[in-house]
């Protein structure tokens, strides 16, 4: 069991001030990040708006069923890392590390498709840059198209990789005892960054992948 | 700010389910030809926002935290809606009036 | 004779600065920082005055004049401007101010200012390597595709910079929300608190924005990703609107936290509390959020549809509402008062004039007619100087100066401190005033030649800009003299009614020796101090 006065910071007058302020402060983080991917957002709305044809047929290049998996695959490390922080609000211990383990396993899983999928695009000369190819037409807002997918999925991989970086390191804490039911602060915060991912994704999914698929 | 209410994994597993049964919905939907409105687009987006907020509201626990976890988690996407609804302002209506210089 | 312990000497050694997570002393690493850079970006305006006292390009070329406005723009803005009074005078005063032991995330603090050094080291190198050439506004697809110059390296520098501005006003939010002292309702706040809460709202939602506008460019100058790409049918405009999203709520960063400034200096030496406090309250938060629905009237002549524009130049009209109330309350609360005209006093009166024409003139520059006239000439060049040297400097030296003893346990020397300000007043209206004129006559900027006959103007704005320098050498000076030489200081040498006063000067590492219990209002100068603040159990650690 931890000691409550060793987790207390001295600025803050009892655990729960502190405990509130992280919370705030992780939520007050998240709207910056909402922000940042959004400017992306922002570029891609106006793309698709002014070439709806390039940004159908490029999706159509896009493995669908890869990208429905690997959204079911974020989704289930959402239930697991909600389940992890269960688990340290119970107190509990091990099943805590079971359960982080299991969100870095399904967030690792995400990856390695999310790389099978570029390594197939650089295959397929959809990597913007001097080896584009695609039809004539359509190619230069293609690529467009391609410029929007690499930078957002690339975006949003990189906050994975942070992210199972600081489940990690979560995971050595609750190796040492550090968590209990009054504090298990730092596992609800990355729990809320975890959650946060998952939904650039469940964005990202129908705005990349669904696009003109029933034509 | 968060309540410490402990979900049950009865809950944790209905927003799961309810989360992948969107999904494979998304997914077939896709396929289904809505006409040229853009319904498709529309559909797809709203499934995404439900998604999310069945994330936001059960997994990150924002339904049984205070208002101010309201207000900072609803000021992001609403900052969000200001940004696009300014550019795409400009965007669509180039061809009202013309554009100057 | 014992001497008292507080923060600075409570123990001493680089480490013990370096490792700090006291908001006190992390206030004073970025106010050296911020120093360093003024006068970095203060060099590249000399170099600038200089080349415009001929008409001809005789002392740079071109490519290297670009360079010059470039890197005086980057610098100024984002090394100088954005951080200033937050990071110096809001780090150390908002703990203060709310009767807290320090911010709520005292090593994200430290880390904020680390990462502050980091993303100036990146510029630094740059400008040192051949620096820029886009202009602070870094266009696209100049930017991105076209420019030889070392663009990667300063978005770079911006982009870490941006994170250092996050975390302070993330820490603010917090801050303020979180640990205010007993007592301490949101009413009772000094308006300082609330111009760094809007500021900081600001912050978070702004700063994300500028932050992937420029990591886009950095991405298609790098892997040729064609975002911005004209040839493959990219808009440039889609760049200016994310730039701006953030740039122009940017410069209400700038401003509020020196209309904070202003409100509390203008109640001290009036003697008065401030007139319509919830108006110059609320005032901030409208500043902020109606801040961010203005972007587009830097874009009138850029290729913006008309419809746009025209909605963005109503809600320029509107947005100059709330300001115009701060300006008409702080008048108010200068009626009947007991003004004395110490140096902060001289800084806030001269903000109050200097911040309205500038203020005003932008105006002329939201009526759409008007700003296709003057787009791009040294107009809005003296519009935002007005507001930013104008206004943000001189509300941060006149804060910087009511706050010494506070922060140091030294006085200035006020005579000195007077002269100064005088010198700065004069030096400023000298050098931006004629540059009115030349861009309504129609010189352009970003051009090292102009036509022969704007040269008496340019000469006029060069003598000034040479006066205004020695103004700002001078408090560097005193300032520093005064640190070994100056008289000491008691707690509240202003008998100003502020929390931060209610403690000695230099404060302890934990601000209070006991917690302070608040039962009025920020402003009650009627009152003695020991009527309105009790002190409770000791501040325990």
């Amino acid at each position: 069991m931890s000691d409550l006065s060793i987790v207390r910071a001295h600025q803050f007058d009892d655990i729960e001030q502190q405990h509130d302020a992280s919370w705030i402060g992780m939520w007050v983080f998240l709207g910056t990040e909402v922000m940042f991917f959004g400017g992306m957002f922002t570029g891609y709305t106006l793309y698709r708006n002014a070439y709806p044809q390039a940004f159908a047929s490029a999706s159509n290049h896009l493995d669908i069923w890869l990208g429905t998996i690997n959204t079911a695959v974020l989704i289930c490390s959402s239930f697991t890392m909600a389940l992890a922080v269960r688990s340290a609000q119970l107190g509990e211990r091990k099943p805590i590390i079971n359960f982080l383990l299991l969100t870095i396993l399904l967030g690792a899983v995400f990856l390695g498709i999310k790389f099978t999928e570029y390594y197939f695009k650089f295959e397929e000369h959809l990597v913007p840059g001097a080896a584009f190819n695609y039809e004539a037409s359509l190619a230069r807002p293609a690529e467009i198209f391609f410029s929007f997918y690499f930078a957002m999925t690339g975006m949003h991989a990189l906050h994975m990789i942070i992210g199972i970086g600081l489940l990690t390191v979560l995971i050595i804490k609750a190796r040492r005892g550090r968590f209990s039911a009054v504090y298990h602060t730092p596992v609800e915060l990355v729990g809320l960054y975890w959650h946060f991912v998952d939904i650039v994704w469940i964005f990202l999914f129908p705005l990349l992948y669904l696009v003109g698929r029933h034509l | 700010m968060s309540s410490g209410h402990v979900l049950s994994v009865k809950l944790y597993a209905v927003i799961f389910g309810s989360l992948i049964a969107l999904t494979l919905t998304t997914t077939g939907v896709a396929f289904m030809d809505l006409g040229g409105g853009g319904l498709n687009a529309v559909i797809a987006l709203a499934i995404a926002v439900l998604k999310a907020l069945l994330v936001i509201l059960y997994f990150m626990h924002a339904r049984y935290s205070s208002r101010l976890t309201w207000v900072f988690a609803g000021a992001g996407f609403f900052w969000l809606m200001i940004l696009i609804g300014g550019t795409m302002d400009d965007f669509l209506t180039r061809n009202w009036f013309g554009t100057i210089g | 004779m014992e001497r008292r312990e507080h923060y600075l000497n409570v123990n001493y050694g680089i480490r013990s600065w370096l490792f700090t997570t006291d908001h006190k002393r992390i206030a004073w690493l970025y106010l050296l920082s911020v120093t360093f850079f003024f006068f970095i970006g203060g060099f590249f305006a000399t170099l600038i005055r200089l080349e415009l006292l001929t008409p001809q390009g005789d002392l740079v070329q071109a490519e290297t004049y670009n360079k010059l406005f470039t890197m005086h723009g980057v610098t100024m803005v984002f090394f100088f401007l954005i951080p200033s009074i937050p990071a110096v005078l809001g780090n150390f005063l908002v703990p203060m101010m709310i009767g807290a032991r320090d911010l709520a995330f005292p090593r994200l603090n430290l880390a904020s200012w680390y990462i502050f050094i980091l993303g100036g080291l990146f510029t630094v190198a740059a400008a040192a390597a051949g620096g820029v050439d886009t202009g602070w506004t870094f266009y696209t697809p100049y930017s991105s595709i076209y420019s030889n110059t070392h663009v990667a390296l300063t978005v770079v520098g911006i982009f870490i910079t941006g994170f250092s501005s996050i975390l302070t006003g993330l820490n603010f939010i917090v801050t303020i929300h979180t640990m205010r002292a007993p007592g301490m309702t949101w009413f009772r706040l000094p308006l300082f608190i609330w111009a760094h809460y809007a500021t900081s709202i600001i912050f978070i939602l702004g700063t994300p924005v500028i932050a992937i506008a420029l990591t886009l460019v950095g991405l298609e100058r790098i892997f040729h990703l064609g975002i911005f790409d004209p040839a493959l049918g990219g808009d440039p405009l889609l760049f200016q609107h994310l730039f701006w999203f953030y740039s122009h709520p940017a410069v209400y960063i700038m401003i509020l936290p020196a209309m904070g400034v202003v409100s509390e200096l203008i109640a001290c030496f009036s003697r008065k509390r401030v007139f319509g406090y919830g108006f110059v309250a609320f005032s901030s938060l409208a500043i902020a959020v109606l801040g961010f629905l203005v972007w587009g009237h830097h874009m009138f002549v850029a290729g913006q549809s008309v419809h746009a524009s025209m909605v963005f130049s109503l809600l320029s009209f509107l947005v100059a509402i709330p300001s115009a109330i701060k300006v008409f309350n702080w008048t108010a609360t200068l009626h009947k008062g007991s003004v004395s005209y110490n140096a902060p006093m001289l800084y806030a009166l001269g903000f109050i004039g200097l911040f309205t024409i500038g203020g005003l003139t932008g105006l002329f520059l939201a009526t759409l007619g008007i700003d296709i006239h003057v787009h791009d000439t040294y107009f809005v060049i003296a519009h935002f100087h007005y507001i930013m040297v104008g206004g943000a400097v001189m509300g941060y030296l006149g804060g910087i100066h009511f706050w010494w003893p506070k922060m140091t346990g030294r006085t200035y020397p006020e005579v000195w401190a007077r002269i100064a300000a005088l010198v700065i007043f004069i030096g400023f209206n000298l050098t931006f005033f004629p540059q009115f004129i030349l861009g309504y006559l129609g010189m352009p900027r970003r051009y090292h030649v102009y036509p022969p006959e704007f040269q008496v103007l340019n000469v006029m704005s060069t003598a000034g800009a040479s006066i205004l320098a020695v103004g700002y050498v001078l408090p560097l000076l005193y300032l520093m003299w005064s640190l070994r030489y100056g008289a000491v200081a008691g707690a509240n040498p202003w008998r100003a009614r502020g929390l931060e006063w209610q403690t000695a000067s230099p404060p302890p590492t934990d601000n209070f020796d006991r917690t302070p219990i608040v039962t009025e209002g920020a402003y009650a100068y009627e009152k003695e101090p020991e009527e309105i603040y009790t002190f409770g159990k000791p501040a325990h650690v």
